[in-house]
């Protein structure tokens, strides 16, 4: 009886109701674009512009989709945005555990004062080393190449970070035991470290993908020739050519678009439980 | 018997120092050095290095294929006076941090706490509000541009159906060609791609509050208001300073919003400090000048940071009691 009342009153019902239908009228703003885009997608010229607005065109325009993919190598950004994807955000995750595993685990000479200017370097924002990147690229002759795309994304500061925060949560002892049998550094680092923190790093991994996935700026600046355009990329080129046909253009955000929220739609518990942990999706 | 004399001499010959598995052995002191150098290499190469080498680009006038020439600090002299443009793009970008950011917060922390009252259909309502977030941002943007198009966009579509319906006499602004209602439609896209992040970290701070002090309060007969102002307030204080600095470094740092949805227009209406620099550096070359500018914007968010670090110390509790 003491319980019953010491536990707070749940909001009333009117209440309740009130700020679910607040949730639900929040929630149709936050649909109503990709419904908009699907829905013009699938709409003959004639049709965009019709009032009272017609949300299920018919019939529905498959046509369009053809034509995009016929105009524009959506599939050859694809292949791309994929490739580059994959390749970094698995060099991403094996430097930054490496590095991780030395800060956490390993002791040498300067280690801490090392950590602190990774930790340092975390403050630079990704403007100022922008223009110097690209003339290292450049430089390096590889402007225009996937190596351009891939390689200066793939040294994490902050990934170190993260990870090596979650490697000292595993017991010491367990490192030692392996130590005692004669097990070397990067042994431990693979057998040991790695498979205990597969949370940590499939987070961190679908965060760096994500990221790489929807880079903009980078990619902007180093490639030049249509085949090595990244989705992004690409949808903006097709924007700037087709920007007044809306039905076209609309069926290409979709297609930039579906494989992307639907790894959101299967992962979505991961992402959401990464981001409550503060990690942002952003990248240049 | 030799596991506890071990622990013994450890803890011996380690007084008061975190316990580490590697000693210093002769045979294992370059195995650390080893395990950092490739992430160290790689950050020297392209993040310790160009940094410095952008202050020095910084210094000269170059435009990529001449000779570059010695201009000492014109390039920072010439934003400050002369460069009318980067006088706009500032005020633009500073016009963005001040109503991007406290409308944001306010709305992220009333949607974490409808959230969090977990009613029916909560999974679904967070990620609703959570598909902005992984959304493109050229995806996002290109379909705000059919929103706010003159035309054939929804918004002017729903504007004539009023004036047709009820004959109120008004026509719906053309949002992307008119400076003020551009920066609105940039703030607007900003605040729909961004509002679930900050909403799911608010949550997870919600939830972390323990549950006793609420209970301890509604004996003492603190009201739901109350509650809010005295517990739930104080005991994310901590996670709104997190997200306070992490929405203003964004909004200092906005590029892809208004470069693809008006393409900085109409004319430098809402160009941010980045896209200035993407556009003196790879459409104008001018390098010297967009490093100058990539490094005032560096200061900015940097001087910025260290005052929000110290006001903090007024407003945000922390639980452990330090500082």
């Amino acid at each position: 009886m003491l319980l019953s009342f010491s536990i707070p009153k749940r909001f009333p019902p009117l209440w309740q109701l009130v700020i679910w239908m607040l949730l639900a009228v929040g929630g149709i703003f936050m649909i109503m674009p990709f419904a908009w885009t699907l829905s013009t997608s699938l709409k003959a010229p004639g049709q965009i512009f019709t009032y009272p607005i017609v949300w299920i065109p018919d019939p529905p325009v498959w046509e369009n989709y053809r034509q995009v993919i016929s105009i524009v190598p959506f599939g050859r950004f694809y292949v791309n945005s994929l490739f580059v994807a994959i390749c970094a955000t698995t060099l991403e995750v094996m430097i930054a555990s490496l590095a991780a595993f030395a800060f956490a685990r390993m002791r040498f000479w300067g280690r801490d004062q090392l950590f602190m200017l990774y930790l340092a370097t975390l403050m630079i924002p990704g403007q100022v080393t922008l223009i110097p990147s690209f003339l290292i690229i450049r430089a390096f002759g590889w402007y225009d190449t996937y190596q351009a795309l891939i390689v200066p994304g793939v040294f994490s500061a902050f990934g170190t970070f993260l990870l090596r925060q979650h490697f000292r949560t595993i017991p010491i002892e367990l490192d030692e035991a392996a130590q005692l049998d004669g097990a070397s550094s990067i042994w431990i680092w693979w057998r040991i470290i790695m498979p205990l923190s597969t949370p940590g790093l499939v987070t961190f991994a679908i965060f760096s993908f994500l990221g790489q996935w929807n880079s903009f700026l980078w990619p902007l600046i180093v490639t030049s020739s249509i085949e090595m355009r990244t989705l992004p990329l690409g949808l903006s080129m097709f924007q700037s050519q087709y920007g007044v046909q809306w039905n076209l253009l609309m069926a290409g955000t979709v297609i930039a678009l579906a494989p992307l929220l639907l790894i959101f739609l299967i992962g979505q518990r991961w992402i959401i439980r990464g981001t409550a942990s503060g990690i942002p999706v952003s990248r240049l | 018997m030799t596991q506890k004399l071990s622990k013994r001499t450890r803890s011996l010959s380690l007084p008061g120092r975190q316990r580490t598995l590697f000693r210093w052995r002769p045979d294992q002191q370059w195995d650390g050095y080893l395990f950092v150098l490739p992430s160290l290499a790689g950050l020297v190469v392209f993040t310790a290095f160009p940094v410095i080498f952008s202050l020095v680009i910084s210094l000269f006038d170059w435009n990529m294929i001449g000779k570059p020439r010695f201009v000492g600090f014109d390039n920072y002299a010439a934003l400050f006076t002369r460069d009318i443009i980067f006088r706009e793009v500032s005020w633009n970008t500073l016009i963005f941090l001040v109503s991007i950011v406290p409308i944001q917060m306010a709305c992220s922390i009333m949607l974490a706490l409808a959230l969090n009252l977990r009613l029916r259909g909560n999974s679904v309502f967070r990620v609703v509000y959570y598909m902005p977030v992984i959304t493109t941002i050229v995806a996002a943007a290109i379909m705000f541009q059919f929103i706010f198009d003159r035309n054939y966009g929804i918004l002017s579509s729903v504007v004539w159906n009023l004036v047709e319906r009820w004959s109120i006499p008004i026509t719906p602004p053309d949002w992307l060609n008119h400076p003020g209602w551009a920066k609105v439609a940039v703030i607007i896209l900003t605040l729909w791609k961004n509002i679930g992040f900050s909403a799911i970290v608010f949550l997870a701070a919600l939830q972390s509050i323990p549950k006793e002090l609420y209970e301890a309060a509604a004996i003492d007969g603190a009201n739901v208001w109350h509650r809010f102002w005295t517990i739930t307030l104080p005991m994310i204080s901590s996670t709104t300073f997190f997200v306070f600095i992490i929405l203003c470094i964004g909004a200092f740092q906005l590029f892809g919003e208004s470069f693809i949805l008006t393409r900085g227009g109409p004319g430098y209406a809402t160009m941010t400090i980045v896209q200035y620099i993407y556009q003196s550096a790879f459409e104008f070359f001018r390098m010297g000048r967009a490093s100058a500018v990539a490094w005032v914007l560096f200061a900015a968010v940097f001087v910025f940071t260290i005052i929000q670090w110290h006001l903090q110390r007024r407003w945000v509790y922390y639980e452990t009691g330090e500082r």
